[in-house]
């Protein structure tokens, strides 16, 4: 078993029809998603053909989730177009949408995410910006490469993409349940605190890892869920101890505001609360190690 | 994007708000033309991204042209906390009996925007927060309904501006908020909002921060970038789609992800510790493809920074394979030979993930002596540091 996304998921894409949305379809077919067709109303009607798997394409999403049944949706299309997918996803009451699309406006992503809370949160959205859920063995929905690790009981949030990989590929022999990179955006829809919420309830996950950086509290705010809430080990590390104040680092979100959201505090926070937080990628995968090879 | 304090009464006047008659100069020639036509008394104030700039001695007020003339003079290249004033705003003035604060911003604990407003204006807002924090509305702002003319008034009724503005103050609050939306601002801070003596409303100064992302949709935004303070190598980096941000050490570094870059620069930070307090030289974001002709314009860009001593490339293959990556480092130092810009600093270079074995067999068979292949982050942030520490 897994959170969110499992081997019964079935997976539409929105904007499969481009060349990023091409791409990581075939990608995600070959990691052994059960993806079930695409949305593109100007191609509505047609198939695409993923090395001999013909996929449907719909006019929108509910026609999709009608005719496939599908649960999940990744979305793929440029930043302009993103607040309407999203939407139409949303209207649709799909479970899960995964925006991958990086440089989406920080209002239009408020847009959406403010419908989705008026139309009761039907809709899980993880990001904007990230590269999507993987359930090793399982699922894959998004970017995340799929071969880098094993099947196992560590789950993993992440702001960042890369960060992920690497974490997934030091601990690939002990493997993951599953692995969420819930992006580096100021604003996004699948928070830290929702993913230790999940992997808390999982029966099949031990132990956690939690990627943050710097910007914002969402860490310090993770680390007070932790305190009350989250019981299976959680072991941390935080990108960007040495960022300039003011500058942006890539990520949209990943800024120091005055004395708001240094990586410091982020790890204080997170020490306060007994979540050991590795001082390197390697270190922090170590530490997961050492706890694992306990059980 | 941060503006200055000019380019915001620009915005806002622009956007039917009610600020002071200015304008804006770069020599003491045009804030004559700008003191001539605004006549009598006029404030001359330095534009600088920095508070503190009245105590730096950077506000000044002048009567007529030959005395706004003096202190313009005065003020342009004064250094404020290590920013040169290029650009002073010169305004009418106004008789303030009473200062207020508004603003609305990012708020991204909670997923929305916020309305941060006072009576207690003037002041620091976080300083007035700390100290008497009932003087302090915060109203969050659904993202979707905005703020109307109901939205503002309970504002205003919470925050208590007095009866005789609360008119004037529900019309600003709206009109900011459309100016908020219509700009993708993801700050418009008014401090202060100021009550003339004859019982005026006027936006007195102005801290505006633009959505980068929203670009596209704001062709004009692009000229608010001021080109004399951005840094030549920033320029050529985004010229080259590349992102790139000037630090001050001298362990070049190139990888891909803005989390893995992040976390690069931390760990070579932790090696220099132990080398001559050697330090990151930036931060550069190469993304997912890293073809030759993207390495080779990250390496011309980390390598024309005169204080690297080394470089670290660190990558992580995901998507990209390494063997692609280590082709791209291979050709990128021959391209830049071509170009004639022979690479003199030495590279050290982790690759791991898809492909490794593969990436590692090409940059040994290379066989260029510049080229050192250290196979864990750890160990290559330590390499890459103590080859800093010699060269420097």
């Amino acid at each position: 078993m897994a959170i969110w996304l499992t081997k019964d998921s079935k997976v539409i894409v929105q904007g499969m029809t481009g060349s990023e949305g091409s791409k990581h379809t075939r990608r995600m077919l070959a990691a052994g998603t059960n993806v079930v067709g695409g949305v593109n109303p100007r191609k509505a009607g047609t198939t695409v053909d993923f090395d001999g798997a013909e996929l449907p394409v719909f006019a929108n999403v509910a026609d999709a989730m009608k005719n496939t049944g599908a649960d999940v949706t990744v979305i793929f299309v440029p930043p302009q177009f993103t607040k309407g997918a999203v939407i139409e996803a949303i209207d649709a009451e799909i479970p899960l949408a995964v925006v991958i699309t990086e440089g989406v406006p920080v209002h239009d992503t408020a847009a959406f995410w403010a419908y989705n809370v008026a139309k009761g949160e039907r809709t899980r959205i993880v990001g904007p910006n990230c590269p999507g859920i993987a359930s090793p063995g399982a699922s894959n929905a998004g970017i995340i490469p799929a071969d880098i690790t094993g099947t196992g009981r560590i789950g993993l949030v992440s702001k960042s993409g890369t960060l992920t990989y690497q974490m997934m590929y030091e601990l690939r022999d002990i493997g993951f349940s599953t692995c969420v990179g819930i992006g580096g955006d100021p604003i996004i829809g699948t928070t830290h605190i929702d993913a230790l919420a999940a992997f808390e309830a999982d029966p099949d996950t031990d132990a956690i890892v939690m990627i943050g950086e710097i910007g914002g509290d969402a860490e310090e705010r993770a680390a007070e869920f932790i305190k009350a809430n989250v019981t299976k080990p959680v072991v941390g590390y935080i990108a960007g101890f040495t960022a300039p104040p003011g500058k942006t680092m890539g990520h949209a979100g990943a800024i120091i505001s005055g004395s708001a959201g240094t990586a410091d505090a982020k790890k204080a926070a997170l020490e306060a609360v007994g979540v050991k937080v590795g001082k390197t990628p390697t270190e922090t995968a170590k530490l997961m190690r050492e706890i694992m090879s306990g059980r | 994007m941060d503006l200055y304090e000019y380019q915001g009464r620009d915005l806002f006047e622009r956007h039917g708000l009610p600020v002071l008659a200015g304008g804006v100069a770069t020599t003491p020639e045009e804030a004559r033309a700008i003191a001539e036509r605004l006549g009598g008394r006029v404030v001359v104030k330095a534009q600088v991204k920095v508070g503190g700039r009245g105590k730096a001695g950077g506000v000044k007020l002048a009567e007529g042209a030959e005395e706004t003339v003096a202190r313009a003079t005065d003020i342009l290249g004064m250094d404020i906390k290590g920013h040169t004033v290029h650009k002073v705003m010169i305004t009418v003035t106004a008789d303030v009996a009473d200062e207020y604060y508004f603003s609305y911003l990012l708020d991204r604990a909670n997923r929305t925007f916020l309305c941060i407003a006072s009576v207690a204006g003037g002041m620091d807002i976080e300083q007035v927060a700390a100290e008497t924090p009932e003087k302090v509305v915060k109203a969050p702002i659904d993202a979707v309904k905005g703020v109307d003319e109901a939205k503002a008034r309970e504002i205003v009724s919470a925050a208590g501006f007095p009866a005789e503005v609360a008119d004037q103050v529900v019309e600003i609050a709206v009109g900011l908020w459309q100016a908020f939306i219509a700009e993708d601002a993801t700050l418009v801070e008014v401090n202060p909002l100021a009550k003339t003596k004859d019982g005026k409303l006027l936006l007195l100064d102005a801290k505006i921060s633009l959505d980068e992302n929203a670009g596209f949709r704001h062709p004009d935004h692009e000229a608010l970038v001021d080109q004399a303070t951005v840094d030549p190598l920033e320029q050529a980096a985004k010229e080259k789609d590349l992102n790139y941000v000037k630090l001050d050490g001298e362990v070049g570094i190139i990888g891909n992800g803005a989390g893995l870059v992040m976390s690069t620069l931390d760990v070579v930070a932790y090696a220099g510790e132990r080398h001559g307090n050697v330090k990151p030289a930036n931060f550069l974001d190469i993304g997912g493809g890293a073809s030759a002709a993207v390495m080779a314009n990250g390496l011309e860009i980390v390598l024309s920074d005169p204080s690297v001593k080394s470089v670290f490339v660190n990558v992580f293959g995901g998507i990209t394979a390494c063997d692609a990556v280590a082709n791209g480092i291979v050709q990128a130092l021959d391209l830049l030979k071509q170009r004639g810009e022979e690479v003199t600093k030495p590279l050290v270079v982790r690759l791991d993930g898809n492909n490794a074995e593969a990436g590692r067999a090409i940059l040994d068979g290379a066989n260029n002596p510049l080229i050192e292949r250290v196979d864990t982050m750890d160990g290559a942030a330590e390499r890459a540091a103590e080859l800093a520490a010699a060269g420097v």
